[in-house]
């Protein structure tokens, strides 16, 4: 019992050895980025109090924006502050449900949000596509904090 | 029945005889005096019920409807202007508030009762109550809105285009009222499976043109007609 115990130990010792490393090598790899990217995390000593940025306004001009890839989720262009989107009612759907875009003027939700996963169509929404807000976002006119160098595919192919 | 009509009648004795021990001063002075203390009193207490702290002091508005009014628009904005319980759910003109406090003796009962004393009762009942203002607001003409938003002070230009449009085509031409787009302003909604929004027209009115219309749109009668007769 006794040596079984010893090697346990040795094993934790070892183990303890490796951990130290690797959370160096990640330290240092951290440190080595934190040049390039902004912190994320808060204050630099740790609990100093950090000003908080102003908030961001949304962009509510009602302009469609052109999806990046043919899959994107269009972003929401207008308000949606203070809309319900509960279990119990769907502020969203009161004008993108089918029979409502009639008198609403707005887009109607595409095909693909009636058919279940196993792309059987229903008469309504899915209930998996119910929740707009876990794809469809609206936008802010925050400054990005990371450049962004996404090139669209039609631009690449034709270079 | 022969006996409340006697006691009736012998009240009716003593109230209409003048008074043998007060004189005339005291008592329209006395009564003029009481009236106003009572009046003063009545609208006093009146008030009172009419505050948030009053509607806020049951558990059942304090746990529920309170907390998602602090959620919303009516609790906190960026002008500060602040609308308490009383503002949207009570009329302000004298005639009416009496009818709606006369109402209220029915929420007396059902505190009394405990009919929404817990939260799953309070949801169990949330559509038909949500319903009983609906109908209020509708019957009204949205009078409590309308008590701080005017149509006339709106300013279209200030809205989005949509807002806009939608104002101009309904509320303006009084087609809508306010309630029926803006359900769920300052509270959380009901299940609203079945309860179609305010812009969408009502059955009855979109069942009716289907029958009058013609297979045939008019312009392109009118143009096809035309070119018959040219020939």
């Amino acid at each position: 019992m006794r040596s079984q115990d010893r090697t346990g130990l040795t094993a934790i010792a070892r183990a303890g050895v490796g951990g130290l490393t690797a959370g160096a090598v990640v330290l240092f790899a951290a440190l080595a980025f934190s040049q390039e990217a902004p912190r994320l995390t808060g204050a630099d000593p740790a609990m100093e109090n950090v000003q908080a940025p102003p908030l961001a306004r949304p962009v509510t001009d009602d302009r469609r924006k052109a999806r990046n890839y043919p899959e994107q989720p269009p972003v929401i262009p207008h308000s949606i502050e203070g809309y319900q989107l509960t279990l119990n009612t769907n502020r969203c759907l009161e004008c993108h449900r089918r029979e409502f875009v009639e008198a609403s003027g707005a887009p109607m939700i595409s095909v693909t949000h009636f058919m279940d996963r196993d792309f059987q169509v229903l008469a309504d929404v899915a209930p998996r596509r119910y929740f707009c807000l876990q794809c469809h976002v609206p936008q802010t006119d925050a400054r990005p904090l990371v450049e962004n160098e996404f090139t669209d595919m039609s631009a690449t192919t034709a270079e | 029945m022969k006996r409340l009509w006697s006691v009736i009648r012998e009240y009716w004795e003593v109230i209409r005889r003048p008074s043998a021990y007060f004189s005339l001063g005291f008592l329209t002075l006395g009564g003029f005096i009481f009236g106003v203390i009572f009046w003063g009193g009545f609208n006093t207490a009146l008030e009172l019920t009419n505050t948030e702290k009053f509607c806020i002091s049951c558990h059942e508005m304090q746990d529920n409807v309170y907390q998602e009014l602090t959620r919303t628009v009516h609790f906190s904005n960026r002008s500060g202007v602040r609308a308490t319980c009383p503002d949207c759910h009570v009329p302000h003109e004298w005639t009416h508030k009496i009818a709606r406090k006369m109402q209220a003796s029915k929420e007396v009962w059902g505190k009394i009762f405990g009919t929404i004393n817990t939260r799953q009762k309070f949801l169990d009942h949330r559509l038909e109550l949500a319903k009983h203002e609906w109908a209020r607001l509708k019957a009204n003409d949205s009078l409590e809105c309308r008590n701080c938003h005017s149509t006339i002070a709106m300013d279209f230009t200030r809205q989005s285009r949509r807002a806009a449009e939608i104002h101009e085509r309904y509320l303006v031409s009084g087609e809508r009222t306010c309630i029926d787009c803006h359900k769920g302003i300052a509270h959380e909604l009901p299940d609203m499976t079945g309860i179609e929004p305010g812009w969408q027209a009502p059955t009855d009115i979109r069942a009716a043109p289907k029958d009058q219309q013609t297979s045939v749109d008019p312009l392109m009668h009118h143009s096809l007609s035309a070119f018959l007769e040219s020939r």
